[in-house]
């Protein structure tokens, strides 16, 4: 690529890397997710191979769109944000390149290893312990080129969406190491050190605040840059987001035991984890009323900014997945929300509706500026992609939500006599409609993502064409 | 002191500390620090120039003739 309109001051080219990347793993993990939600509808299509079936596709899929997009969004959107709000250049580019290099590694390494069978089977923490090495490195390497260039910074405050990032980069590395504590056996199978109950509660510490760090506090980062900067507004309240950030960081560390509810965890750590996450409601919607309340006075925008529209629509999901979350913590609900899809579908209210179209937005902001331009090949695709992706995301959960609750009912009906009034096998027979809906769903979201692609890529070839305006006269 | 003294010590500290935090960021004399801090997305002002500046610029000074900006800082 031509460094023609390499910016003066800041280092762009690692994130117009991690942009690309972002848009291509997007793809390919949501591309796993069509797949997996076919297979569900039509077993068949497991191929009746051990490398096609759903149990190891499944951790695939999502690795790749928490770490691999997720991950690629967050690098990119970091390092972006940082130079520009600490009007610095980042620490180092080498060790800057060296964790764009080191993070596709470990993404290859979980292409290559997860669909093979190796797993160290937790949940969002699959991969064998030489990957997880390797991603220890590169995740301390992030940490000093993020906190080092907060270090270097020209300005005097250090803005908040860089508190929300240097405390998810932190937060991430301690639940990653602790968790991945484990004895190698052979040179892809190990141990783990805790054992027991305290393993399953060390797991979901680890689960929980993964979501809390990696997939709130990352993209919170995320909102307090771009949703001010498309919105041409500071943001509503800088008190505001400075309690609820502490708050944030305070309370999700507690929440992780209603993911094991009614489990063998002791009962008093069941109820802590249920009260922590209730409290945790507030935190939450103090961030998303921060985001919301910025466009006051700027509704009109939203009519005629897709980018934006997909950066509110985000905060929409954001504070109605953050309510349901502590409802189905609450464990009489959870006696029936356990286990069922609806759990499925609240991840994926969360993973879609927040996470991906706070990132696109994010991209859709930030693509046309690291590619010497100021706006995205077509506004119009943004705005097909903007209701593709929010219909994708309402039938998903829609579909999810009536699953959940049919097998939850379903589960627990009980004869006069006390025996069970369906078996299992009945439950999965009653969800095929629901299955269906969400592959419909899905379909909606990766076609969205293609027309991102096909979108980006006429942004970044223009820009070359601008960058070398006359070949032909040589 | 007991394990359960210590950890409901550990809790009294950290309820006491985030009452601190409420009240220094909604003092007064925070305001002025806050505002610039709250600017700082808009204190680098170097979109880079290209050709392609068009359309997004009138629809902009349209719309703010239309809507005031009055509650920007709060």
């Amino acid at each position: 690529m031509s460094t023609a309109l390499e910016h003066p001051t800041y280092n762009y080219k690692v994130v117009r890397q991690f942009a690309i990347m972002t848009v291509v793993w997007g793809i390919v993990g949501m591309t796993l997710g069509v797949i997996l939600a076919s297979q569900l509808v039509w077993p068949q299509l497991n191929l009746g191979l051990p490398w096609t079936s759903f149990g190891r596709l499944r951790p695939l899929h999502t690795n790749a769109v928490i770490f691999a997009f997720g991950g690629s969004a967050l690098f990119a959107t970091s390092y972006y944000v940082v130079q520009r709000t600490c009007q610095t250049r980042l620490f180092s580019d080498k060790l800057a390149a060296f964790t764009f290099w080191g993070w596709q590694a470990v993404i290859v390494a979980a292409v290559v290893s997860l669909p093979m069978g190796y797993t160290t089977t937790k949940e969002y923490a699959e991969l064998e312990w030489p990957i997880n090495i390797l991603i220890a490195i590169v995740w301390i390497s992030y940490a000093i080129v993020f906190l080092m260039t907060i270090k270097k910074r020209t300005t005097s405050h250090i803005y908040v969406a860089n508190w929300f990032f240097a405390a998810f980069i932190l937060t991430v590395a301690v639940l990653h190491i602790v968790n991945n504590a484990a004895i190698p056996v052979t040179p892809m199978y190990s141990t783990s050190i805790y054992a027991g109950a305290v393993d399953a509660m060390v797991q979901w510490w680890y689960g929980h605040n993964a979501v809390g760090f990696f997939l709130t506090a990352g993209f919170l980062g995320m909102m307090y840059y771009f949703v001010p900067k498309q919105a041409e507004r500071p943001i509503y309240s800088y008190r505001l987001s400075i309690v609820h950030f502490w708050a944030l960081i305070m309370i999700y560390m507690w929440a992780g035991p209603h993911h094991l509810h009614y489990t063998a965890l002791p009962n008093w750590a069941q109820s802590l984890g249920m009260i922590m996450s209730i409290i945790l409601l507030a935190p939450s919607w103090g961030g998303m009323i921060n985001g919301m309340m910025t466009l006051s006075g700027a509704w009109h925008k939203l009519r005629t900014d897709p980018t934006l529209r997909f950066l509110v629509v985000a905060l929409s999901f954001y504070g109605m997945s953050t309510f349901e979350g502590p409802m189905m913590a609450i464990k009489t609900v959870n006696a029936l929300s356990h286990y069922t899809d609806w759990t499925i579908g609240h991840v994926h209210s969360g993973a879609l509706g927040w996470v991906a179209m706070i990132t696109i937005g994010s991209m859709y902001h930030l693509i046309p500026r690291v590619f010497g331009r100021t706006e995205m090949h077509s506004i119009n695709l943004i705005a097909v992609h903007f209701w593709l992706a929010t219909i994708g995301t309402v039938l998903y959960i829609a579909s999810m939500w009536v699953n959940g609750i049919l097998q939850g009912l379903m589960w627990r009906a009980i004869n006069p006599d006390g025996t069970l009034m369906y078996t299992f096998v009945e439950s999965v027979e009653a969800s095929a409609p629901g299955y269906f809906v969400r592959l419909i769903g899905g379909l909606f979201w990766i076609t969205g993502m293609l027309i991102m692609a096909y979108n980006v890529y006429m942004t970044v070839k223009r820009r070359e064409a601008i960058s070398h305006p006359a070949p032909q006269a040589a | 002191m007991d394990t359960g003294t210590f950890r409901g010590l550990i809790t009294l500290i950290l309820i006491i500390a985030m009452i601190g935090i409420a009240l220094w960021a909604y003092s007064k004399r925070r305001k002025k620090d806050f505002e610039e801090a709250a600017n700082l997305p808009f204190a680098d002002d170097d979109e880079l120039p290209t050709s392609d500046k068009h359309a997004s610029h009138e629809r902009d000074s349209e719309a703010h003739s239309r809507h005031d900006r009055g509650d920007k800082n709060r």
